[in-house]
């Protein structure tokens, strides 16, 4: 068995007594001592305290206590999740130093169920970002090709998850951020809709579009760890009171007679031949399991990036306010003024990026352009998301890519981020919109992966997991392991 | 529409960034880049169209008004980089 064979697998195999926790935990150890210096997916690594809880779960198994499937199993948190007693950085050097006191919600209920950590993953600076390139501290690799970046914003997560350092982890979605690098590293990656998971706990980038969710190797195993995260949680008012359903249960049921639209707009020019290829063929498999494949169309589509790309900074201005030198983290000079303090602070913790976006977001929201750009952008919201009821009247499920290309070479969207903004297009509108979606490995093309992208109706994740299910039970090829694995962590 | 430099000073006040020289004239040219790309928003045709407030339709998010669990003061008195006692450092804000 390896790390690489998923949670579902590693934990049957744990049940048949062929490993312990502790030896899945150091074997996901000795993979990180291997691999990380070169591929840089964790900030921080656990590796004492991922000991200890694994020892914590083979006593009580020990003891004849009947364990959840998850316990035990080696994972990763995106580094914007708190965890209380470990850093958390968001990347940035503006939170260096920064221990938070409380756990993230979705971090506590994985604990409940005996989940062994890892450690923190690296990201784009505060979430921002389609590469990985915006951390502080160091960018990461992509495992399939070293000079290509493993997408963004949760990189550390995606790539951690598909080189077996981890069997899974969580990573958060505000555009994109879950799925579009779980397509660039050949891994599943859920974004579950908005309230589904509690916000809590995740350092906030823009509350109306973050969501937490699960970047793993099997639509199985995004099943079983949203099993674990989803509900009402009284701590973040925005969770959603609706009843969770066993996922798990509906897993098997298969697509036969479920109506797939196919909208025409995510098949445009910017997208690459070989993904909207890949993506075909794969919609040609679910037809042949005896799902109606149809063509569709949401028309505002084209609008959805400008939209994200004032709306979110805007969230993203107000919420970095509290980056002040006063609170958290970091502190630069200005003892005798209080601007000036928070003014260098700020000036020297946050990247270019994060500047950039607060930039923008300051604008959008200040006198004279609220009107022209952000109430204009919160209306083009509700269009994006008119179309998706409409849609959804007629189909079941959305599928499209869900990346517009392939991973690219490391630098070269440096110094034009409106290029790297482009690699959301495909994801933002089901964020807009507050709908789950999940990307799902569909092949590869000029030897990198490429991503399956389904978008369901609101709450109906089990929908999204089911025919993604269908579909890896139905193909093989994801289960190819990237160069940099090795051995992909066996045990 | 595009940003002059003093604008982008202006709007580095407001949001309490310090940018240098180098800095300003990159933001400069990066945000007029973004902006001259939002004014594809100006086709969509909204007339009529509410502003988007909440995501999903809205649930009673109240919760019962019964005392729980908080964190120790001294607790998070741990993430301020500068304190004394039990109280932050904040530099003086009012003139003497």
């Amino acid at each position: 068995m390896r790390l690489l064979d998923g949670a579902v697998r590693l934990a049957e195999g744990m049940a048949r007594g062929e490993y312990s926790a502790g030896e899945l935990a150091r074997t996901a150890l000795e993979q990180i001592a291997r691999l990380d210096s070169g591929l840089g997916c964790f900030i921080t690594v656990t590796g004492e305290t991922a000991l200890e809880q694994a020892e914590a779960v083979d006593r009580a198994r020990a003891r004849g206590e009947g364990m959840p499937l998850l316990a035990g199993i080696p994972m990763a948190l995106k580094d914007n999740l708190c965890t209380r007693g470990i850093a958390t950085t968001c990347a940035s050097r503006i939170l260096e130093g920064y221990v938070p006191p409380y756990d993230a919600t979705a971090w506590t209920r994985l604990r409940a169920v005996g989940a062994v950590l890892m450690g923190k993953t690296n990201m784009d600076e505060f979430a921002m970002g389609s590469s990985t390139e915006n951390s502080a501290f160091r960018p990461t690799a992509n495992p399939w090709d070293g000079d290509r970046v493993p997408g963004g914003s949760s990189g550390g997560s995606a790539a951690a998850v598909a080189a077996g350092e981890a069997a899974y982890a969580l990573g958060s979605d505000t555009g994109g951020s879950v799925r579009q690098p779980a397509a660039l590293t050949g891994v599943v990656g859920l974004k579950p809709t908005y309230g589904r998971v509690s916000r809590y706990g995740l350092v906030a980038f823009a509350s109306s579009l973050d969501q937490v969710g699960p970047i793993a190797r099997t639509v199985a195993d995004c099943a079983l760890i949203l099993q674990a995260i989803a509900g009402r949680d009284p701590l973040d008012a925005t969770s959603a009171p609706a009843d969770v359903p066993d996922y798990r249960a509906t897993l098997e049921a298969g697509v036969r007679g479920l109506r797939i639209g196919v909208p025409r707009e995510y098949f445009g020019p910017g997208v690459a031949p070989g993904v909207g290829d890949r993506v075909r063929e794969a919609l040609a498999v679910l037809a042949g399991l005896g799902a109606a494949v149809e063509e569709c169309s949401l028309p505002h589509t084209e609008y959805g990036l400008a939209a994200y790309y004032l709306l979110a900074p805007a969230e993203a201005s107000s919420n970095l306010a509290r980056y002040d030198g006063i609170r958290y983290g970091r502190r630069t000079g200005g003892r005798h003024a209080l601007r000036d303090l928070y003014c260098a602070t700020r000036g020297e913790g946050f990247g270019p990026e994060v500047k950039r976006r607060i930039m923008l977001g300051t604008y959008a929201l200040s006198s004279g352009y609220y009107d022209a750009y952000y109430l204009k952008a919160q209306r083009v919201r509700t269009l994006v998301s008119r179309d998706f009821h409409a849609a959804f009247e007629r189909f079941d499920l959305l599928a499209a890519p869900t990346s517009p290309d392939v991973a690219f070479r490391r630098g070269e969207c440096a110094g034009d981020p409106l290029k790297l903004y482009m690699a959301d297009a495909l994801t933002i509108p089901a964020n807009l919109a507050g709908l789950p979606a999940i990307s799902v490995p569909c092949g590869f093309s000029r030897g990198l992966p490429v991503g399956l992208q389904l978008i369901g109706r609101a709450f109906d994740e089990g929908t999204l997991l089911r025919a993604g299910h269908a579909y890896q039970e139905a193909t093989s090829e994801w289960r190819r392991p990237p160069p940099a694995a090795g051995e992909g962590g066996a045990v | 529409m595009s940003i002059t430099r003093e604008q982008v000073l202006g709007v580095a006040e407001l949001a309490r960034l310090a940018l240098d020289e180098a800095e300003l004239a990159a933001m400069a040219r990066s945000l007029n880049a973004i902006l001259d790309y939002m004014e594809l928003l100006r086709r969509a045709d909204t007339t009529g169209t509410p502003a988007m407030t909440d995501v999903l339709p809205p649930w009673d998010a109240m919760r019962d008004d019964e005392p729980g669990a908080t964190l120790e003061p001294e607790e998070w008195l741990e993430s301020v980089p500068c304190r004394t006692g039990p109280f932050p450092m904040v530099p003086r804000f009012v003139e003497e």
